[in-house]
């Protein structure tokens, strides 16, 4: 009884420490996302429901839950409402190691890397499914194009993790962050300037968000692998790519950006301020540092071709990250970067 | 070795981080909305908007149902029938628009020679029920009424140039 009702507690503080935040943050993030690419193209936003237009993400939300759900007629039933969760389960249970602070994680994974790889690589059946299940053409070919995408940019996200790891000496998240102590620039994002901009732009592919949006491509296959889907599964898909976009911030801040870490931690002459007390808040603001950069890229680069993203993917990103695993490695040997300090 | 270079510059994202900046710019420029109910832009005096039939200012109905303009729609979207009033006067019994046919070309306006039917300024219009798509002699002569002091006003500044 008492394991149960322990189990049931865990749960309850799971929604409301991670689950709730998120899916709150998803729809802020919408609004934000409107009012910045706004602003970037000399337009003003939703700003008519609540001061400033803040309650337009409970109005979108309220009136996609009240929408029908279209199944149609030739597609898969089973799959077509499954898919949606594939897509959504993922993006929401990497989190659980994903360090917010010093200790404050689920699950202190030894293989924390590994899960979220593992993890990340199974939002794409979710996208796979609903393209098929849907049996329409444009769902298909949206769903082929992000299938072939995601895949060769997780490799150049791959080769961008071992590289850290390389540096770090850990697949633990928190030794992760942890080995990056010592200020702005002994994050690993200076020595591993190549991988982590690569890192961030093939974090862009794997959200499938502009420029690489290529198996939404609204101009070509009108909207791709969730064209069929309407209402509540439109929403959830919707909030899959949120989180998702959400997530890759989050572990772009964590592997090259210091997590939890502050910015300012060696500058002795800043004396004991909070500035250089490493907190969440540190975490949180280099989040909305890299949240905000998917909606500066969005709102300023046209989309890719496809073969274009595809060469930029084989020919450009996979061969710079394997050298630079070798540079990495060469840095650690020669003592220029150490290894987990 | 010009090859090698732009290698670099395409590696180096240059052209990508000037975009950055620009979007980055305007994020802090004024904005150009219009906030449309509160807010109009300035119309011209060639506006086409919902009809309207004018009266004189006696007050008499200036049509005299030469069925030119029902003639001269492209749309078809005008149904006239006539006949003779007490007094001797052609006069329209029916004079309806269908304004989802009409095009808004504006040629009904061009046609008729006592400027009874014109197209007036006022867009802002809509309907519930697509029966009232169709506006009938009533309903046409009540918006010449109401907006008679803009048509005229911009039939003036414009009579110069026609
Ligand atoms: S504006 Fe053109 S289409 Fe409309 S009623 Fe007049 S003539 Fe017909
Ligand atoms: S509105 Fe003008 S053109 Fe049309 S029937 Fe009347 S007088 Fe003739």
């Amino acid at each position: 009884m008492d394991a149960i009702l322990e189990f049931a507690w865990l749960l309850i503080r799971i929604v409301l420490y991670t689950l709730l935040p998120l899916i709150l943050l998803v729809a802020y993030y919408t609004y934000a996302e409107r009012r910045v690419i706004g602003a970037m193209q000399a337009r003003i936003g939703p700003n008519r429901i609540g001061p400033w237009g803040l309650f337009q993400p409970f109005a979108d939300v309220i009136k996609l839950l009240l929408k029908e759900i279209i199944l149609p007629k030739e597609a898969n039933r089973y799959l077509f409402l499954i898919a949606p969760i594939l897509s959504i389960a993922p993006a929401f249970a990497v989190w659980a190691v994903v360090p917010v602070g010093e200790g404050m994680v689920w699950a202190d994974l030894n293989a924390g890397v590994i899960y979220i790889l593992a993890l990340s690589s199974m939002g794409v059946y979710g996208i796979i499914l609903a393209g098929w299940a849907s049996n329409s053409k444009y769902a298909l070919l949206g769903a082929m194009r992000s299938a072939a995408q995601v895949v060769s940019y997780e490799i150049a996200m791959g080769f961008s993790l071992l590289g850290v790891l390389v540096l770090a000496g850990s697949l633990n998240l928190q030794e992760i962050v942890n080995a990056q102590a010592g200020g702005m620039l002994d994050w690993y994002w200076l020595p591993l300037l190549p991988m982590f901009a690569i890192y961030i732009i093939a974090g862009l592919a794997e959200t499938n968000r502009a420029p690489f949006d290529m198996a939404e491509g609204e101009s070509e296959i009108v909207a791709g692998f969730h064209v069929e889907y309407a209402g509540a599964a439109f929403a959830v898909f919707f909030l899959a790519e949120y989180a998702n976009m959400i997530l890759i911030s989050a572990l772009t801040a964590i592997f090259f950006f210091g997590g939890w870490l502050s910015p300012f931690e060696g500058w002795a002459f800043l004396g004991d301020s909070w500035l250089r007390q490493s907190s969440v808040f540190w975490f949180m603001g280099k989040l909305a540092f890299f949240m905000f950069n998917f909606l500066w890229i969005r709102a300023t680069f046209p989309r890719y071709r496809y073969d274009q993203v595809m060469r930029l993917g084989w020919k450009v990103f996979i061969p710079i990250t394997m050298v630079w695993v070798l540079v990495a490695a060469m840095f650690v040997f020669n003592g220029i970067v150490v290894r987990g300090a | 070795m010009n090859k090698v270079i732009r290698y670099f510059k395409s590696l180096m994202m240059i052209e990508l981080w000037q975009g950055l900046g620009v979007t980055f710019k305007h994020m802090f420029k004024p904005k150009f909305t219009v906030f449309y109910p509160e807010e109009q832009i300035p119309k011209s005096n060639r506006f086409r908007g919902i009809h309207a039939l004018r009266r004189y200012p006696n007050g008499e109905e200036r049509c005299i149902a030469c069925k030119l303009c029902e003639a001269v729609c492209p749309a078809l979207a005008i149904t006239i029938d006539s006949e003779m009033r007490d007094d001797g006067t052609r006069r329209t019994t029916r004079y309806e628009i269908d304004l989802f046919k009409c095009v808004y070309c504006g040629f009904c306006e061009e046609s008729c020679p006592v400027d009874s039917i014109v197209l007036t300024d006022f867009a802002d219009f809509h309907m519930e029920d697509p029966k009232e798509s169709i506006l009938d002699k009533q309903q046409l002569l009540a918006l010449g009424d109401r907006f008679e002091e803009s048509i005229s006003k911009n039939r003036q500044q414009d009579a110069a140039y026609r």
